[in-house]
Protein backbone atom coordinates (compact mmCIF):
# COMPACT_ATOMS: atom_id res chain seq x y z
CA UNK A 1 0.00 0.00 0.00
CA UNK A 2 1.36 3.37 -1.20
CA UNK A 3 1.92 5.85 2.03
CA UNK A 4 0.43 9.32 1.47
CA UNK A 5 3.06 11.51 3.03
CA UNK A 6 1.56 14.86 4.05
CA UNK A 7 2.92 17.74 2.38
CA UNK A 8 3.76 20.16 5.46
CA UNK A 9 1.37 23.51 5.09
CA UNK A 10 3.74 26.51 4.09
CA UNK A 11 2.91 30.01 5.36
CA UNK A 12 3.01 32.73 2.89
CA UNK A 13 6.41 33.82 4.30
CA UNK A 14 7.99 30.43 4.06
CA UNK A 15 6.35 30.48 0.42
CA UNK A 16 7.85 33.86 -1.18
CA UNK A 17 11.13 32.13 0.57
CA UNK A 18 12.21 35.98 1.20
CA UNK A 19 12.30 35.92 5.11
CA UNK A 20 13.83 32.47 5.19
CA UNK A 21 16.69 33.64 2.88
CA UNK A 22 17.24 37.53 5.24
CA UNK A 23 17.76 35.07 8.29
CA UNK A 24 19.95 32.96 6.29
CA UNK A 25 22.12 35.79 5.73
CA UNK A 26 21.89 37.03 8.47
CA UNK A 27 23.31 34.12 10.65
CA UNK A 28 26.31 33.86 8.02
CA UNK A 29 27.06 37.64 8.60
CA UNK A 30 27.15 37.14 12.32
CA UNK A 31 29.44 34.04 11.84
CA UNK A 32 31.64 36.88 9.61
CA UNK A 33 31.23 39.05 12.28
CA UNK A 34 31.96 37.14 15.49
CA UNK A 35 35.34 35.56 13.37
CA UNK A 36 37.00 39.11 12.05
CA UNK A 37 35.71 40.89 15.97
CA UNK A 38 37.60 37.19 17.72
CA UNK A 39 35.10 36.15 19.27
CA UNK A 40 35.34 32.95 17.62
CA UNK A 41 38.62 31.87 17.87
CA UNK A 42 38.43 27.87 16.24
CA UNK A 43 41.67 27.56 14.12
CA UNK A 44 45.00 27.63 15.70
CA UNK A 45 47.38 28.24 13.13
CA UNK A 46 50.01 25.18 13.53
CA UNK A 47 53.64 26.32 13.05
CA UNK A 48 53.25 28.99 15.20
CA UNK A 49 51.01 28.13 17.67
CA UNK A 50 50.96 24.50 18.83
CA UNK A 51 48.27 21.97 21.13
CA UNK A 52 51.78 20.82 23.29
CA UNK A 53 49.92 22.09 26.17
CA UNK A 54 46.71 20.89 25.59
CA UNK A 55 48.13 17.27 25.46
CA UNK A 56 46.54 14.71 27.62
CA UNK A 57 49.21 12.60 29.49
CA UNK A 58 48.07 9.56 27.43
CA UNK A 59 48.39 11.43 24.15
CA UNK A 60 50.38 8.49 22.14
CA UNK A 61 53.53 10.04 20.34
CA UNK A 62 56.79 8.87 19.09
CA UNK A 63 57.88 5.19 21.39
CA UNK A 64 60.67 6.17 23.47
CA UNK A 65 62.83 4.19 26.07
CA UNK A 66 63.41 5.60 29.43
CA UNK A 67 65.98 5.55 31.98
CA UNK A 68 65.13 5.62 36.08
CA UNK A 69 66.42 8.03 38.76
CA UNK A 70 69.28 6.10 39.07
CA UNK A 71 70.32 6.41 35.87
CA UNK A 72 70.00 3.38 34.68
CA UNK A 73 68.78 2.41 30.81
CA UNK A 74 65.21 0.22 32.18
CA UNK A 75 65.19 -1.85 29.04
CA UNK A 76 66.76 -5.55 29.83
CA UNK A 77 66.52 -6.30 26.24
CA UNK A 78 63.70 -9.41 26.73
CA UNK A 79 62.64 -8.24 23.12
CA UNK A 80 58.98 -8.49 24.25
CA UNK A 81 57.99 -5.16 22.37
CA UNK A 82 60.09 -6.36 19.09
CA UNK A 83 57.99 -9.74 19.13
CA UNK A 84 54.69 -7.51 19.90
CA UNK A 85 55.26 -4.37 17.34
CA UNK A 86 52.36 -5.12 14.94
CA UNK A 87 54.46 -3.30 11.83
CA UNK A 88 58.04 -4.61 12.95
CA UNK A 89 59.40 -1.92 13.51
CA UNK A 90 61.61 -2.41 16.46
CA UNK A 91 65.15 -3.96 16.03
CA UNK A 92 66.86 -5.40 19.42
CA UNK A 93 69.93 -6.71 19.39
CA UNK A 94 70.86 -7.54 23.00
CA UNK A 95 74.38 -7.66 24.82
CA UNK A 96 75.09 -8.88 28.06
CA UNK A 97 76.57 -6.34 30.54
CA UNK A 98 79.99 -7.08 31.56
CA UNK A 99 81.09 -8.31 34.97
CA UNK A 100 82.62 -5.16 35.90
CA UNK A 101 79.38 -2.89 35.69
CA UNK A 102 77.81 -2.04 38.59
CA UNK A 103 74.30 -3.45 37.35
CA UNK A 104 76.07 -6.42 36.05
CA UNK A 105 72.97 -8.58 37.54
CA UNK A 106 70.67 -7.63 34.88
CA UNK A 107 72.46 -9.66 32.75
CA UNK A 108 71.15 -8.17 29.53
CA UNK A 109 70.75 -4.16 27.88
CA UNK A 110 70.41 -3.35 24.48
CA UNK A 111 73.46 -3.34 22.48
CA UNK A 112 71.02 -1.50 19.62
CA UNK A 113 67.82 -0.16 20.39
CA UNK A 114 66.23 0.78 16.32
CA UNK A 115 62.67 2.15 16.01
CA UNK A 116 61.82 2.60 12.59
CA UNK A 117 59.05 5.61 12.71
CA UNK A 118 58.15 5.16 9.37
CA UNK A 119 57.16 1.84 10.14
CA UNK A 120 55.85 2.76 13.85
CA UNK A 121 51.98 3.00 14.02
CA UNK A 122 52.08 4.89 17.52
CA UNK A 123 49.52 1.51 18.72
CA UNK A 124 51.45 1.61 22.17
CA UNK A 125 51.47 -2.06 22.30
CA UNK A 126 55.43 -2.11 22.92
CA UNK A 127 54.98 0.21 25.98
CA UNK A 128 51.90 -2.27 27.57
CA UNK A 129 53.91 -4.91 27.32
CA UNK A 130 57.23 -3.89 28.47
CA UNK A 131 57.57 -5.72 31.82
CA UNK A 132 60.53 -3.28 33.02
CA UNK A 133 57.98 -0.04 32.11
CA UNK A 134 61.35 0.98 30.04
CA UNK A 135 59.83 1.84 26.74
CA UNK A 136 57.32 4.79 26.72
CA UNK A 137 55.09 6.53 24.20
CA UNK A 138 56.14 10.24 24.63
CA UNK A 139 54.04 13.59 23.54
CA UNK A 140 56.54 13.91 20.04
CA UNK A 141 54.52 14.10 17.01
CA UNK A 142 56.36 15.71 14.83
CA UNK A 143 58.96 12.86 13.91
CA UNK A 144 60.55 14.13 10.63
CA UNK A 145 63.58 13.55 8.49
CA UNK A 146 64.99 13.80 5.11
CA UNK A 147 66.22 10.12 4.84
CA UNK A 148 64.67 7.08 5.28
CA UNK A 149 67.98 6.22 7.64
CA UNK A 150 67.23 9.77 9.22
CA UNK A 151 63.56 8.09 10.74
CA UNK A 152 65.37 5.54 11.81
CA UNK A 153 65.37 6.25 16.25
CA UNK A 154 68.36 4.86 16.99
CA UNK A 155 69.33 3.93 20.52
CA UNK A 156 70.98 7.19 21.74
CA UNK A 157 68.15 9.18 19.94
CA UNK A 158 65.52 7.03 21.97
CA UNK A 159 67.23 7.86 25.55
CA UNK A 160 67.23 11.52 24.83
CA UNK A 161 63.61 11.50 23.42
CA UNK A 162 62.66 9.49 26.55
CA UNK A 163 64.66 11.36 29.18
CA UNK A 164 64.12 9.71 32.81
CA UNK A 165 61.35 8.26 34.45
CA UNK A 166 61.11 7.72 37.86
CA UNK A 167 59.54 5.48 40.56
CA UNK A 168 56.51 2.87 39.27
CA UNK A 169 54.05 4.37 36.47
CA UNK A 170 51.07 2.95 36.25
CA UNK A 171 51.11 1.73 32.66
CA UNK A 172 47.73 -0.22 33.28
CA UNK A 173 46.06 3.22 33.03
CA UNK A 174 42.73 2.65 31.40
CA UNK A 175 43.00 5.88 29.40
CA UNK A 176 46.55 4.60 27.44
CA UNK B 1 50.24 65.02 -44.06
CA UNK B 2 47.38 67.56 -43.17
CA UNK B 3 45.36 63.90 -42.36
CA UNK B 4 47.77 62.84 -40.23
CA UNK B 5 48.15 66.21 -38.04
CA UNK B 6 44.63 66.62 -38.05
CA UNK B 7 43.85 62.87 -36.85
CA UNK B 8 42.62 63.26 -33.12
CA UNK B 9 45.49 61.05 -31.79
CA UNK B 10 44.90 62.14 -28.75
CA UNK B 11 41.11 60.54 -28.26
CA UNK B 12 42.83 57.13 -29.75
CA UNK B 13 45.64 57.23 -26.92
CA UNK B 14 42.96 58.37 -24.38
CA UNK B 15 40.77 55.33 -25.92
CA UNK B 16 43.41 52.67 -25.19
CA UNK B 17 44.78 53.94 -21.97
CA UNK B 18 41.34 53.68 -20.61
CA UNK B 19 40.76 49.93 -22.43
CA UNK B 20 44.10 49.11 -20.80
CA UNK B 21 43.62 50.50 -17.90
CA UNK B 22 40.28 49.05 -17.41
CA UNK B 23 41.20 45.84 -17.97
CA UNK B 24 43.93 46.04 -15.82
CA UNK B 25 41.25 46.64 -12.94
CA UNK B 26 38.97 44.15 -13.80
CA UNK B 27 41.50 41.32 -14.27
CA UNK B 28 43.20 42.41 -10.78
CA UNK B 29 39.45 42.35 -9.35
CA UNK B 30 38.76 39.42 -10.36
CA UNK B 31 41.54 37.61 -8.95
CA UNK B 32 41.19 39.68 -5.97
CA UNK B 33 37.29 38.58 -6.00
CA UNK B 34 38.52 34.97 -6.19
CA UNK B 35 40.54 35.89 -2.88
CA UNK B 36 37.50 37.62 -1.51
CA UNK B 37 35.75 34.74 -2.04
CA UNK B 38 38.36 31.87 -0.16
CA UNK B 39 38.38 34.66 3.06
CA UNK B 40 34.50 35.35 3.17
CA UNK B 41 33.75 31.87 2.99
CA UNK B 42 36.30 30.79 5.25
CA UNK B 43 35.25 33.10 7.72
CA UNK B 44 31.55 32.97 7.82
CA UNK B 45 32.57 29.08 8.32
CA UNK B 46 34.70 29.75 11.04
CA UNK B 47 37.77 29.12 9.42
CA UNK B 48 40.58 31.21 8.19
CA UNK B 49 41.15 30.67 4.52
CA UNK B 50 44.55 31.48 2.50
CA UNK B 51 46.16 33.73 5.03
CA UNK B 52 49.43 32.72 4.46
CA UNK B 53 50.79 33.45 0.89
CA UNK B 54 52.58 37.16 1.09
CA UNK B 55 55.69 38.43 -1.17
CA UNK B 56 57.71 35.76 -2.04
CA UNK B 57 61.05 35.11 -0.76
CA UNK B 58 60.35 37.12 2.62
CA UNK B 59 58.27 35.77 5.09
CA UNK B 60 55.88 38.98 4.80
CA UNK B 61 52.45 37.31 4.72
CA UNK B 62 50.13 40.57 4.06
CA UNK B 63 47.18 38.07 5.33
CA UNK B 64 47.52 36.06 2.23
CA UNK B 65 47.06 39.01 -0.23
CA UNK B 66 49.80 37.23 -2.57
CA UNK B 67 47.24 34.20 -3.25
CA UNK B 68 45.90 35.59 -6.44
CA UNK B 69 49.60 35.52 -8.15
CA UNK B 70 50.25 32.20 -6.50
CA UNK B 71 46.84 30.95 -8.06
CA UNK B 72 47.83 32.60 -11.30
CA UNK B 73 51.34 31.34 -11.50
CA UNK B 74 50.13 27.97 -10.48
CA UNK B 75 47.37 28.32 -13.34
CA UNK B 76 50.22 29.25 -15.83
CA UNK B 77 52.40 26.36 -15.41
CA UNK B 78 49.91 23.70 -15.01
CA UNK B 79 50.22 21.17 -17.87
CA UNK B 80 47.39 22.27 -20.56
CA UNK B 81 45.80 18.83 -21.48
CA UNK B 82 43.65 18.18 -24.05
CA UNK B 83 42.08 14.77 -24.18
CA UNK B 84 41.82 12.81 -27.53
CA UNK B 85 37.54 12.66 -27.79
CA UNK B 86 37.60 16.59 -27.62
CA UNK B 87 36.28 18.28 -30.31
CA UNK B 88 39.44 20.26 -30.74
CA UNK B 89 38.21 23.50 -32.50
CA UNK B 90 35.36 24.20 -30.04
CA UNK B 91 36.61 22.86 -27.12
CA UNK B 92 40.20 25.51 -28.03
CA UNK B 93 37.50 28.24 -28.87
CA UNK B 94 34.89 28.05 -25.70
CA UNK B 95 37.65 29.41 -23.06
CA UNK B 96 38.07 32.23 -25.22
CA UNK B 97 34.17 33.02 -25.96
CA UNK B 98 33.56 32.53 -22.53
CA UNK B 99 35.73 35.48 -20.88
CA UNK B 100 35.76 37.92 -24.24
CA UNK B 101 32.14 38.26 -24.10
CA UNK B 102 32.03 39.61 -20.87
CA UNK B 103 35.27 41.80 -21.14
CA UNK B 104 33.62 43.14 -23.96
CA UNK B 105 30.09 43.91 -22.66
CA UNK B 106 32.46 45.81 -19.99
CA UNK B 107 32.97 48.76 -22.75
CA UNK B 108 29.43 50.74 -22.26
CA UNK B 109 29.88 50.99 -18.20
CA UNK B 110 30.64 54.55 -17.37
CA UNK B 111 32.91 53.81 -14.54
CA UNK B 112 33.89 57.30 -13.40
CA UNK B 113 33.02 60.72 -14.03
CA UNK B 114 35.94 62.26 -16.54
CA UNK B 115 39.49 63.17 -16.08
CA UNK B 116 41.21 66.00 -17.03
CA UNK B 117 44.57 66.42 -17.46
CA UNK B 118 44.77 69.51 -19.02
CA UNK B 119 47.49 70.90 -16.54
CA UNK B 120 50.13 68.75 -17.27
CA UNK B 121 49.17 68.27 -21.14
CA UNK B 122 49.46 72.03 -21.43
CA UNK B 123 52.58 72.61 -20.30
CA UNK B 124 53.94 69.65 -23.06
CA UNK B 125 51.96 70.54 -25.63
CA UNK B 126 50.79 74.06 -25.04
CA UNK B 127 47.19 73.56 -25.77
CA UNK B 128 44.16 72.09 -24.26
CA UNK B 129 42.22 69.01 -24.63
CA UNK B 130 39.49 68.58 -22.78
CA UNK B 131 38.07 66.13 -19.89
CA UNK B 132 38.57 62.71 -20.82
CA UNK B 133 35.03 60.57 -20.65
CA UNK B 134 35.79 57.71 -18.23
CA UNK B 135 33.58 55.17 -20.54
CA UNK B 136 35.70 53.61 -23.60
CA UNK B 137 32.23 53.57 -26.01
CA UNK B 138 29.64 56.25 -25.04
CA UNK B 139 26.96 54.20 -27.59
CA UNK B 140 23.60 55.09 -27.59
CA UNK B 141 22.34 51.44 -27.45
CA UNK B 142 24.41 51.13 -23.94
CA UNK B 143 21.95 48.67 -21.79
CA UNK B 144 21.20 46.36 -25.62
CA UNK B 145 24.78 46.24 -26.75
CA UNK B 146 25.61 45.22 -22.84
CA UNK B 147 22.95 42.38 -23.37
CA UNK B 148 23.72 41.54 -26.66
CA UNK B 149 27.67 40.83 -25.94
CA UNK B 150 26.80 39.28 -22.11
CA UNK B 151 23.99 36.96 -23.79
CA UNK B 152 26.63 35.70 -26.30
CA UNK B 153 28.68 34.20 -22.89
CA UNK B 154 26.82 30.99 -23.04
CA UNK B 155 27.76 30.14 -26.17
CA UNK B 156 31.38 29.41 -24.34
CA UNK B 157 29.34 27.13 -21.84
CA UNK B 158 27.13 25.89 -24.20
CA UNK B 159 30.47 25.12 -27.10
CA UNK B 160 32.31 23.81 -23.74
CA UNK B 161 29.82 21.57 -22.85
CA UNK B 162 29.13 20.00 -26.49
CA UNK B 163 32.90 19.99 -27.77
CA UNK B 164 34.19 18.23 -24.28
CA UNK B 165 32.23 15.15 -25.52
CA UNK B 166 31.45 13.77 -22.07
CA UNK B 167 28.63 12.92 -20.42
CA UNK B 168 28.70 15.66 -17.02
CA UNK B 169 30.41 19.03 -19.33
CA UNK B 170 27.26 18.36 -21.63
CA UNK B 171 24.50 18.17 -18.68
CA UNK B 172 26.43 21.80 -17.50
CA UNK B 173 26.04 23.01 -21.04
CA UNK B 174 22.23 21.73 -21.14
CA UNK B 175 21.70 23.40 -17.99
CA UNK B 176 23.14 26.60 -18.78
CA UNK B 177 21.62 26.91 -21.77
CA UNK B 178 18.10 26.80 -20.52
CA UNK B 179 18.92 28.45 -17.54
CA UNK B 180 20.39 31.71 -19.16
CA UNK B 181 17.78 31.86 -21.58
CA UNK B 182 14.77 31.42 -18.83
CA UNK B 183 16.54 34.31 -16.96
CA UNK B 184 17.70 36.53 -20.04
CA UNK B 185 13.99 37.36 -20.27
CA UNK B 186 12.96 38.35 -16.74
CA UNK B 187 16.43 40.62 -16.65
CA UNK B 188 15.71 42.05 -20.19
CA UNK B 189 12.19 42.90 -18.70
CA UNK B 190 13.11 43.87 -15.30
CA UNK B 191 15.46 46.79 -16.65
CA UNK B 192 12.43 48.32 -18.68
CA UNK B 193 10.88 50.28 -16.01
CA UNK B 194 14.22 51.91 -16.10
CA UNK B 195 14.44 53.00 -19.00
CA UNK B 196 10.95 54.31 -18.94
CA UNK B 197 12.08 57.01 -16.34
CA UNK B 198 15.36 57.83 -18.46
CA UNK B 199 13.79 57.65 -21.53
CA UNK B 200 17.40 56.88 -23.11
CA UNK B 201 19.52 53.79 -23.63
CA UNK B 202 22.43 55.10 -22.68
CA UNK B 203 24.25 54.30 -19.85
CA UNK B 204 26.52 57.36 -19.47
CA UNK B 205 22.93 59.40 -19.58
CA UNK B 206 21.29 56.90 -17.12
CA UNK B 207 24.23 58.05 -14.43
CA UNK B 208 23.71 61.70 -15.49
CA UNK B 209 20.58 61.21 -14.82
CA UNK B 210 20.41 59.69 -11.61
CA UNK B 211 22.96 62.25 -10.72
CA UNK B 212 20.34 65.35 -11.34
CA UNK B 213 17.28 62.99 -9.77
CA UNK B 214 18.81 61.06 -7.05
CA UNK B 215 19.94 57.48 -7.60
CA UNK B 216 16.78 55.60 -8.70
CA UNK B 217 17.50 53.01 -5.29
CA UNK B 218 17.86 55.98 -3.29
CA UNK B 219 16.12 58.54 -4.24
CA UNK B 220 17.46 60.52 -1.71
CA UNK B 221 21.02 61.10 -2.22
CA UNK B 222 19.59 64.37 -4.09
CA UNK B 223 19.88 66.06 -0.79
CA UNK B 224 23.60 67.46 -2.06
CA UNK B 225 21.21 69.79 -4.89
CA UNK B 226 19.73 71.22 -1.99
CA UNK B 227 22.43 72.15 0.03
CA UNK B 228 24.15 73.50 -3.17
CA UNK B 229 20.61 75.24 -2.98
CA UNK B 230 19.73 74.10 -6.27
CA UNK B 231 16.28 72.91 -5.00
CA UNK B 232 13.83 73.23 -2.61
CA UNK B 233 13.96 71.19 0.43
CA UNK B 234 10.82 70.08 -0.55
CA UNK B 235 12.15 68.99 -3.75
CA UNK B 236 14.54 66.25 -2.24
CA UNK B 237 11.24 63.62 -2.45
CA UNK B 238 8.59 64.11 -4.92
CA UNK B 239 5.68 61.98 -4.81
CA UNK B 240 6.34 60.84 -8.09
CA UNK B 241 10.01 59.91 -7.03
CA UNK B 242 8.32 57.77 -3.71
CA UNK B 243 5.79 56.19 -5.48
CA UNK B 244 8.94 55.07 -8.30
CA UNK B 245 10.69 53.88 -5.46
CA UNK B 246 8.05 50.68 -5.70
CA UNK B 247 8.91 49.57 -9.31
CA UNK B 248 12.57 50.49 -8.55
CA UNK B 249 12.71 48.20 -5.49
CA UNK B 250 10.97 45.35 -7.62
CA UNK B 251 13.17 45.60 -10.02
CA UNK B 252 16.71 45.97 -8.75
CA UNK B 253 15.21 42.59 -6.94
CA UNK B 254 14.16 40.85 -10.00
CA UNK B 255 17.44 42.45 -12.14
CA UNK B 256 19.90 41.21 -9.27
CA UNK B 257 18.34 37.38 -8.58
CA UNK B 258 18.25 37.45 -12.30
CA UNK B 259 21.66 38.04 -12.44
CA UNK B 260 22.64 35.39 -10.14
CA UNK B 261 20.91 32.79 -12.27
CA UNK B 262 22.98 34.76 -15.42
CA UNK B 263 26.13 34.63 -14.03
CA UNK B 264 25.91 30.74 -12.56
CA UNK B 265 26.12 31.81 -9.20
CA UNK B 266 24.49 30.00 -6.03
CA UNK B 267 21.83 29.38 -5.21
CA UNK B 268 21.23 28.91 -9.28
CA UNK B 269 24.87 26.89 -10.13
CA UNK B 270 23.28 24.23 -11.78
CA UNK B 271 25.55 24.42 -14.55
CA UNK B 272 28.13 23.67 -12.61
CA UNK B 273 26.91 22.16 -9.62
CA UNK B 274 30.20 20.64 -7.87
CA UNK B 275 28.01 18.16 -6.22
CA UNK B 276 25.72 16.72 -9.21
CA UNK B 277 27.91 17.24 -12.24
CA UNK B 278 31.52 17.20 -10.33
CA UNK B 279 32.62 20.52 -11.60
CA UNK B 280 30.29 20.80 -14.93
CA UNK B 281 30.84 22.15 -18.10
CA UNK B 282 34.71 22.60 -16.91
CA UNK B 283 35.44 19.10 -15.73
CA UNK B 284 37.98 18.31 -19.10
CA UNK B 285 39.35 21.72 -18.95
CA UNK B 286 42.64 22.48 -17.48
CA UNK B 287 45.66 24.09 -16.79
CA UNK B 288 44.56 28.16 -18.20
CA UNK B 289 41.81 27.01 -20.11
CA UNK B 290 40.22 25.71 -16.55
CA UNK B 291 41.38 29.29 -15.44
CA UNK B 292 39.59 31.18 -17.92
CA UNK B 293 36.19 30.00 -17.64
CA UNK B 294 36.96 30.41 -14.19
CA UNK B 295 37.94 34.11 -14.56
CA UNK B 296 34.84 34.42 -17.07
CA UNK B 297 31.91 33.55 -14.36
CA UNK B 298 33.92 36.12 -11.79
CA UNK B 299 34.44 38.93 -14.94
CA UNK B 300 30.96 38.56 -15.10
CA UNK B 301 29.92 38.64 -11.63
CA UNK B 302 31.60 42.31 -11.91
CA UNK B 303 30.03 43.30 -15.19
CA UNK B 304 26.77 42.08 -13.79
CA UNK B 305 27.75 44.47 -10.85
CA UNK B 306 28.86 47.54 -12.36
CA UNK B 307 25.66 47.13 -14.50
CA UNK B 308 23.61 47.33 -11.15
CA UNK B 309 25.66 50.06 -9.80
CA UNK B 310 25.20 51.78 -13.20
CA UNK B 311 21.58 51.61 -13.36
CA UNK B 312 20.01 51.71 -9.67
CA UNK B 313 22.81 52.38 -7.86
CA UNK B 314 24.02 56.05 -9.12
CA UNK B 315 27.45 54.86 -10.96
CA UNK B 316 30.44 56.88 -9.72
CA UNK B 317 28.00 59.13 -8.07
CA UNK B 318 28.54 59.80 -4.33
CA UNK B 319 26.56 62.71 -2.94
CA UNK B 320 29.04 65.91 -1.76
CA UNK B 321 31.55 64.39 -3.81
CA UNK B 322 32.29 66.68 -7.00
CA UNK B 323 32.60 65.39 -10.23
CA UNK B 324 35.66 65.23 -12.87
CA UNK B 325 35.21 68.46 -13.79
CA UNK B 326 34.29 70.42 -10.22
CA UNK B 327 30.87 71.01 -10.52
CA UNK B 328 28.99 68.90 -8.31
CA UNK B 329 29.18 68.46 -4.64
CA UNK B 330 30.10 70.57 -2.17
CA UNK B 331 31.58 73.80 -2.74
CA UNK B 332 34.25 74.05 -0.52
CA UNK B 333 35.89 71.01 -2.18
CA UNK B 334 36.05 72.48 -5.47
CA UNK B 335 39.37 73.88 -4.33
CA UNK B 336 40.85 70.75 -4.54
CA UNK B 337 42.20 70.03 -8.58
CA UNK B 338 39.23 68.08 -10.91
CA UNK B 339 41.08 65.25 -11.92
CA UNK B 340 41.37 63.63 -7.92
CA UNK B 341 38.23 64.20 -7.95
CA UNK B 342 37.83 62.19 -11.16
CA UNK B 343 40.00 59.58 -9.64
CA UNK B 344 37.88 59.60 -6.31
CA UNK B 345 35.03 59.13 -8.73
CA UNK B 346 36.24 55.70 -9.95
CA UNK B 347 36.88 55.06 -6.75
CA UNK B 348 33.59 55.31 -5.40
CA UNK B 349 32.07 52.93 -8.86
CA UNK B 350 34.50 50.37 -8.04
CA UNK B 351 33.93 50.72 -4.38
CA UNK B 352 30.38 50.05 -4.91
CA UNK B 353 31.12 47.27 -7.00
CA UNK B 354 33.37 45.99 -4.75
CA UNK B 355 30.30 46.10 -2.11
CA UNK B 356 27.84 44.03 -4.35
CA UNK B 357 30.51 41.24 -5.04
CA UNK B 358 30.58 40.97 -1.58
CA UNK B 359 26.88 40.49 -1.26
CA UNK B 360 27.52 38.01 -4.12
CA UNK B 361 29.53 35.82 -2.30
CA UNK B 362 27.79 36.26 0.83
CA UNK B 363 24.56 34.79 -0.57
CA UNK B 364 26.71 32.18 -2.19
CA UNK B 365 27.83 30.98 1.11
CA UNK B 366 24.59 31.29 2.71
CA UNK B 367 21.98 29.81 0.05
CA UNK B 368 21.86 25.83 -0.77
CA UNK B 369 21.21 25.53 -4.22
CA UNK B 370 17.37 25.48 -6.17
CA UNK B 371 16.16 22.32 -7.25
CA UNK B 372 15.98 22.53 -11.09
CA UNK B 373 11.92 22.82 -11.55
CA UNK B 374 12.38 25.50 -8.66
CA UNK B 375 14.82 27.60 -10.76
CA UNK B 376 12.36 27.07 -13.90
CA UNK B 377 9.38 27.93 -12.35
CA UNK B 378 10.91 30.95 -10.29
CA UNK B 379 11.89 32.41 -14.34
CA UNK B 380 9.42 31.70 -15.84
CA UNK B 381 6.62 32.04 -13.71
CA UNK B 382 7.57 34.07 -11.42
CA UNK B 383 10.14 36.91 -12.57
CA UNK B 384 8.63 36.97 -16.05
CA UNK B 385 4.95 38.21 -14.62
CA UNK B 386 6.30 40.51 -11.60
CA UNK B 387 8.66 41.94 -14.36
CA UNK B 388 5.53 42.30 -16.49
CA UNK B 389 3.51 43.80 -14.39
CA UNK B 390 6.08 46.30 -12.88
CA UNK B 391 6.63 47.95 -16.52
CA UNK B 392 2.56 48.73 -16.60
CA UNK B 393 2.86 49.60 -12.87
CA UNK B 394 5.91 52.42 -13.78
CA UNK B 395 4.15 53.44 -16.50
CA UNK B 396 0.92 53.96 -15.16
CA UNK B 397 3.48 56.15 -12.24
CA UNK B 398 4.60 58.09 -14.73
CA UNK B 399 1.11 58.60 -16.59
CA UNK B 400 -0.30 59.90 -13.48
CA UNK B 401 2.34 61.07 -11.52
CA UNK B 402 4.68 63.34 -13.66
CA UNK B 403 7.35 65.49 -11.89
Amino acid sequence: MAYTVPRPKLTFAEKIYLPSLVAGLSITFKHLRRMLSGETKVVMQYPEEKWDSHMPDYYRGAPTLVTDEHGRERCVACQLCEFICPPRAITIKPEEIPADNAFAKVEKRPREFDIDMIRCIYCGLCEEVCPEQAIFLRKDYAITGTSRAEMVHNKAKLYELGGVMEGLVNKWNPLK
Amino acid sequence: MDAILSFDWFSLFAFLAKSVGLLMVVLTMVSYTVYAERRVSAVMQDRLGPNRTGIPMTKIRIEGLGQPIADAVKLLLKEDFTPAHVKKFYYWLAPALGISAVILSLSVIPFGSSLNFDFILNKIFGKDFGPIPMVIANVNIGILFMFAISSLGVYGIVLAGYSSNSKYPFLGGIRATSQMISYELALGLSVIPVFLILGKLNLVDAVQYQVKHGWLLLPITKIDLWFRDEIAFSQILTLSQVLLWIPMFISFIIFTVSLFAETNRTPFDLPEAEQELAGGYNIEYSSMKFALFFLGEYAAMIAGSALIVTLFLGGWHLPFVPDGSNTLGLGFLHHIPGWIWGFVNIGVFFAKVALLLFFFIWVRWTIPRFRYDQLMELGWIWFFEIALVNIFLTAGILAFFPN
